[in-house]
């Protein structure tokens, strides 16, 4: 382990926080194996991305300029594990504050700072084999944000192809939409639920034991389809998957 | 602004198409061959990603730059002998049309497919009027035999399987039942062979005008298009004010990317660069041509912070790529243009309140922009319009009043904290685990068909406190 931590600060979500605090710590974990010192700024909400999305901007920027006020003006990456609440930080907190002189230059900096999970481990950290071990048979599932808001998808990739025992299996459309949107799934719920079916077909058709994505959000709408459908297939956040894996 | 608006409300759409999952699925499968080729004929540009960048510079330029444009194209399709009209809204576009055709005596009509002409209702305002109008694109022509509407912007009968074809051709044709696609083909055309050949006058749309030479470019597959253009006597060309390409070498830009985008070929069967009416020393060609160019909304979004869909050059690749199209078919839009596309113009032609729904019918998953050949950023200009939507107070009650607690939660930790807490004390009156049964309310959307997932107890964060407390 190198000898100087590293320090960053992780911004822990609202659902993982509050419905999956495990996975929260699967990322702490992953983070602390690579040696990096993680801090956790207290006071911690939401990035305001469902206001964002609803179309009510105004109330979006007042829990974004909360966000920033958490974060405050570190140097330290900031580690968002999730492609859409990074996205969010990264290009929507960009609209938000356009033209605004005081959160708008405090945005483009946590914007700067901010780095999805993998995208920290394998661009900034420079490792794609954790020396992890899990075996399993996993179809890996790219979300919609972090794949072409972030173009992040080499990374969580590479990372699950140097785990030991993990096999990958691909999936038909693997780049369509789960259908969980936000506030998209509750308003649109007929459409939601027809996407989320045809994904679900396609994914238990791979014969996995276990969807892997790096959004809770989108595994959140595939465990509750999974679970309604009495399925035994289970979701996974990669960090989850990680940190058992460097179990001993 | 005018657009024919839909005459049930979204939810009643919606259960119609989703009551139809065999046709649903023939939608799916069409746009997915569509999207697979379009992929496929992108390879065999030499450098795609360098073309859609000029071809999107291009069009940022013409947009920018309209109203000169626009008047250098009417200059020049005048100086070719050719005649310009300017329609403010649909119904001054309607009586253009028909004027000029009682100008020419025009008893028949036949049209070759125009997404403008659709907008404005024309085939309605010109058969009050007591023309026969007759439409020859293929897609179309079964369309108006079955008195139904394109479902698609470019494959207008995608919602329709070849039996369907049967038998709407054998019930209103008056021929024997067949499904095979060649001999409806044929069918087809014998029956609007002789309607080429009587019609007074041609209707086409316009894929791009240019403005360096006052040409009208078409883009098809069928041929019927240089029928309609050059068989009947008088020519018009509807098109969108926002179909303007500057030169000769802008088009040659954009048709490496629109049959592409659009259909999956390097080139479709006819591309046709109509320039004013016969020449004297010509043999063939309509005597008068006229372009109808409309406004109907656009100038409005050329001012606003949706001007960027004016880019748009109606190739479809959008429709073809969303998950939300492919699953609920282009009638459920309820409007002429259907897809990510036809979410912004609807609500841009049509009005906010006839179309509140169609922005918030996307996950906002990126596909669309990512395929868009001109690149255009659907997902912001979905979000902006949802804006507008919350701003003219569209939001259902219980969502602004949602809206309203979830930001008085997330803006404070001390009521993020609280609300936490209420929250793991409804899970656990709920039992504690995964829930599987059904929620009331708007809660109640999510568990038909999911789980919904426990809060838990002692949030991430209030673990790290006590254990970073000593």
């Amino acid at each position: 382990m190198t000898s100087s931590p590293r320090t960053a600060s992780l911004f822990v979500t609202c659902l993982l926080d509050t419905l999956f605090p495990a996975v929260a710590q699967a990322v702490v974990d992953v983070l602390e194996a690579q040696g990096v010192c993680v801090r956790v700024p207290a006071g911690q909400t939401c990035c305001g991305q469902p206001a964002f999305n609803a179309g009510y901007w105004d109330e979006a920027r007042r829990i974004a300029r909360h966000t920033l006020d958490v974060f405050g003006d570190g140097s330290e990456p900031l580690i968002v594990p999730s492609g859409s609440c990074g996205a969010m930080i990264r290009h929507g907190y960009m609209r938000l504050f356009e033209g605004d002189p005081e959160y708008g230059p405090r945005a483009q900096a946590l914007a700067a700072r901010a780095m999805e999970f993998t995208q920290y481990l394998v661009d900034y950290l420079g490792v794609a084999d954790l020396g992890a071990c899990y075996e399993a048979k996993a179809v890996y599932h790219p979300s919609c944000h972090l794949l072409r808001s972030l173009r992040i998808d080499r990374q969580p990739r590479l990372l699950l192809e140097h785990v030991r025992g993990l096999r990958l299996l691909s999936q038909e459309d693997p780049e369509t939409c789960c259908g969980f949107g936000g506030l998209f799934a509750i308003r649109m719920e007929a459409i939601s639920s027809t996407m989320l079916a045809r994904r679900l077909d396609a994914l238990q058709a791979t014969g996995a034991d276990l969807i892997v994505g790096c959004d809770i959000s989108c595994l959140m709408h595939f465990e509750g389809g999974l679970r309604k459908r009495g399925s035994a297939m289970r979701t996974m956040h990669i960090a989850q998957l990680l940190a058992e894996g460097l179990r001993p | 602004m005018s657009l024919p608006l839909p005459h049930k409300p979204f939810e009643d759409r919606l259960a119609e198409a989703l009551a139809n999952p065999q046709r649903l699925a023939a939608i799916g499968r069409a746009a997915m061959r569509f999207y697979e080729g379009r992929v496929a004929a992108m390879d065999t540009l030499p450098d795609a990603e360098a073309i859609r960048d000029l071809a999107r510079a291009i069009r940022a330029h013409t947009i920018a730059h309209l109203d000169e444009y626009l008047q250098r194209f009417e200059a020049n399709v005048q100086a070719a002998g050719g005649h310009v009209h300017w329609a403010h809204d649909a119904v001054e576009a309607c009586s253009i049309v028909l004027r000029i055709a009682q100008e020419n005596a025009v008893r028949r009509v036949v049209k070759s497919k125009s997404m403008v002409s659709e907008e404005i209702s024309l085939n309605a305002a010109l058969e009050q009027a007591g023309l026969e109008v007759v439409e020859t694109d293929l897609g179309e022509y079964i369309a108006q035999l079955g008195h139904d509407h394109p479902s698609h912007i470019v494959a207008p009968v995608l919602h329709l399987t070849r039996q369907e074809v049967g038998r709407i051709f054998s019930e209103r044709l008056a021929v024997p039942y067949t499904d095979e696609i060649a001999a409806l083909n044929a069918i087809a055309r014998r029956a609007l062979r002789e309607k080429f050949l009587k019609a007074d006058m041609g209707i086409s749309g316009c894929n791009f005008a240019v403005a360096e030479t006052g040409t009208v470019c078409i883009v098809t597959n069928e041929g019927n298009g240089r029928m309609v253009t050059t068989l009947p006597r008088v020519h018009v060309a509807l098109m969108g004010m926002e179909r303007i390409v500057p030169t000769l070498q802008d088009l040659a830009v954009m048709l490496q990317l629109l049959p592409r985008s659009a259909t999956g070929q390097k080139l479709t069967a006819y591309t046709s660069l109509l320039t004013g009416p016969r020449r004297p020393d010509e043999p063939h060609g309509p005597q008068e041509t006229h372009v109808v160019i409309l406004d109907n909304g656009r100038s409005r979004a050329l001012a606003g912070d949706l001007a960027e869909i004016l880019y748009c050059i109606r190739c479809g690749a959008c429709l073809n790529v969303c998950p939300v199209y492919r699953t609920i078919g282009g009638h459920a839009y309820g409007s002429v243009y259907s897809g990510p596309v036809g979410s912004v113009l609807s609500p841009i032609l049509g009005g906010v309140a006839a179309f509140a729904d169609l922005p918030q019918a996307s996950t906002l998953c990126g596909a669309c922009h990512d395929i868009c050949p001109v690149r255009i950023d659907l997902p912001l200009l979905l979000l902006r319009l949802r804006r507008e939507v919350a701003r003219e107070g569209y939001t259902p009650r219980w969502l602004q009043v949602g809206i309203r607690g979830y930001t008085a939660v997330a803006r404070r930790a001390g009521h993020f904290a609280l609300a936490a807490r209420l929250a793991s004390w409804l899970t656990r009156l709920m039992g504690g685990g995964w829930f599987n049964g059904q929620l009331p309310g708007p809660l109640g959307a999510w568990t038909r068909s999911r789980a919904f997932p426990p809060f838990v107890r002692r949030t991430f964060q209030q673990r790290w406190k006590e254990r970073h407390r000593g």
